[in-house]
């Protein structure tokens, strides 16, 4: 029942970008979707993520500016203290709006659009975190047929936000960091 | 869950009927964010249906100020973006300190607190006295708000530590009086700014300025109302003058984008001619 990806989302809290720094390097360049990366982070000072990530990938990764039209093959940071929406399939819009579950950006608020925007043509993969947040956007997308992924709770440094999401999706695919990837590249 | 009390056509309609009875014009406002509005204040006012919330809105005048408030951003903060408010303080400010007298546009102030900062910093650097900040928004409840200049206690910390990062060096807490669980600041810091309604999509200029804030409003615009009121700040703007916008926000792609030159670094635009 899943249709083909048009757009993959990644989110995460504590104990994710380790995750990231193992993935990104052995992610294919070919890939034909958008990666959109939602992680909670501190506003001030401000960070270099964005350069951090970009040595370890020849894909192009970008902090997101509003209406940022989005093109496969790239990865998309969101910045701190925006929400991400999708405008339509091709346009991102930014949000300064309230925190959701005390975070801005909040995973959810991205996942949730992007249910909306791309129905069942969305893939997202929820990381290691202390926080709720990204459950109910999981749940979001699973009902709009699309696919869903969590890294296995054992392997997280901080289990709590894939084990919520595997107490409320209980089918949901596990994967080790190692398989992360490999999972991204099999996409169709 | 459901995700949407308020479908697309729906929202389309809503905005039409505001339009017509009030004179709002909500069409060219990001949709994904209009919908998450919407759908928010349905589930805070507690409409069960789209129906609902329509019936109220066109049927109760009283009602719209609310409606208005809601599906606008009113997130804010003092000193939001230090960084920004220091290069004000070290770089802009003082540039626009030679001129006889400076005039400001905080565009789109919500409920006051970057009129306030930056009435906190021309006063440490002593030019206040010749200042005047106009600050404007489409709502008259939070005018109203930020005319009283009176914040919550809570977010103080917050506040001065953003202070202190922009390169304050005062006690914030010398700015305000505390009572109880809210702060008053002094009446001098609004002594020199004029609070009014003024909405981007339907007024015109009203004067020209040296320094037009407007920072994390033109995110909520489709690009075609973003051209529209950058030129509009085009025209507000003497030359020389400077627009600042929020840190994902760009003249890029729009008609300014020539004639403007960035400072380097900050999403501060000196019009050029």
């Amino acid at each position: 029942m899943n249709s083909e990806t048009k757009v993959l989302l990644i989110g995460g809290s504590a104990g994710s970008i380790s995750v990231l720094f193992q993935m990104l390097p052995e992610i294919n360049t070919d890939i034909h979707f958008p990666i959109i990366i939602i992680l909670h982070r501190k506003s001030y000072p401000k960070s270099s993520l964005s350069q951090l990530f970009e040595t370890m990938t020849s894909l192009n990764v970008i902090e997101v500016e509003d209406k940022t039209e989005i093109a496969e093959g790239n990865i998309y940071l969101v910045p701190a203290d925006y929400h991400l929406l999708f405008e339509n399939e091709n346009t991102i819009s930014l949000d300064a709006s309230e925190k959701v579950n005390y975070s801005r950006p909040s995973i959810d608020v991205t996942f949730e659009s992007a249910a909306r925007t791309f129905n069942n043509s969305v893939t997202a993969i929820l990381l290691s975190g202390a926080s709720q947040d990204g459950v109910e956007g999981l749940k979001n997308i699973k009902q709009h047929g699309g696919k869903v992924a969590i890294q296995d709770p054992n392997s997280a440094e901080v289990d709590y936000m894939p084990r919520h999401a595997l107490e409320q999706l209980p089918d949901i695919i596990q994967l080790q960091p190692p398989q992360m990837a490999q999972f991204i590249n099999n996409l169709k | 869950m459901e995700l949407d009390i308020i479908k697309d056509q729906e929202m389309e309609m809503l905005l039409e009927d505001v339009s017509a009875i009030y004179g709002y014009d909500f069409s060219q406002y990001s949709k994904a964010s209009l919908k998450r509005r919407l759908n928010r204040i349905c589930l805070v006012d507690r409409f069960a249906s789209f129906a609902e919330l329509r019936y109220r809105v066109i049927s109760d005048k009283t009602y719209l100020q609310r409606f208005v408030e809601e599906i606008t951003v009113n997130v804010t903060e003092m000193f939001r973006d230090p960084l920004f408010y220091k290069k004000l303080r070290n770089d802009i400010l003082p540039k626009l300190g030679t001129y006889p007298f400076i005039r400001i546009w905080v565009a789109g102030c919500s409920t006051g607190e970057e009129a306030y900062s930056i009435a906190i910093l021309l006063k440490e650097i002593n030019l206040y006295h010749k200042a005047l900040i106009y600050a404007t928004d489409i709502n008259p409840t939070v005018i109203e708000k930020a005319s009283k200049g009176i914040f919550p206690l809570s977010v103080m910390k917050q506040y001065s530590e953003n202070y202190i990062h922009a390169g304050g060096t005062k006690d914030f807490s010398s700015y305000y009086t505390a009572m109880y669980d809210v702060v008053k600041f002094q009446e001098e810091l609004n002594s020199r700014i004029l609070f009014s309604t003024h909405n981007l999509v339907s007024d015109s200029s009203f004067n020209e300025f040296q320094l037009i804030l407007c920072r994390n409003v033109l995110i909520y615009f489709d690009k075609e109302l973003q051209n529209k009121v950058f030129n509009l700040f085009d025209s507000s703007l003497q030359t020389l003058g400077y627009l600042a916008l929020g840190d994902k926000e760009t003249i890029r792609f729009s008609s300014l984008e020539k004639r403007f030159k960035q400072c380097k670094g900050h999403k501060i635009y000196q019009k050029m001619s």
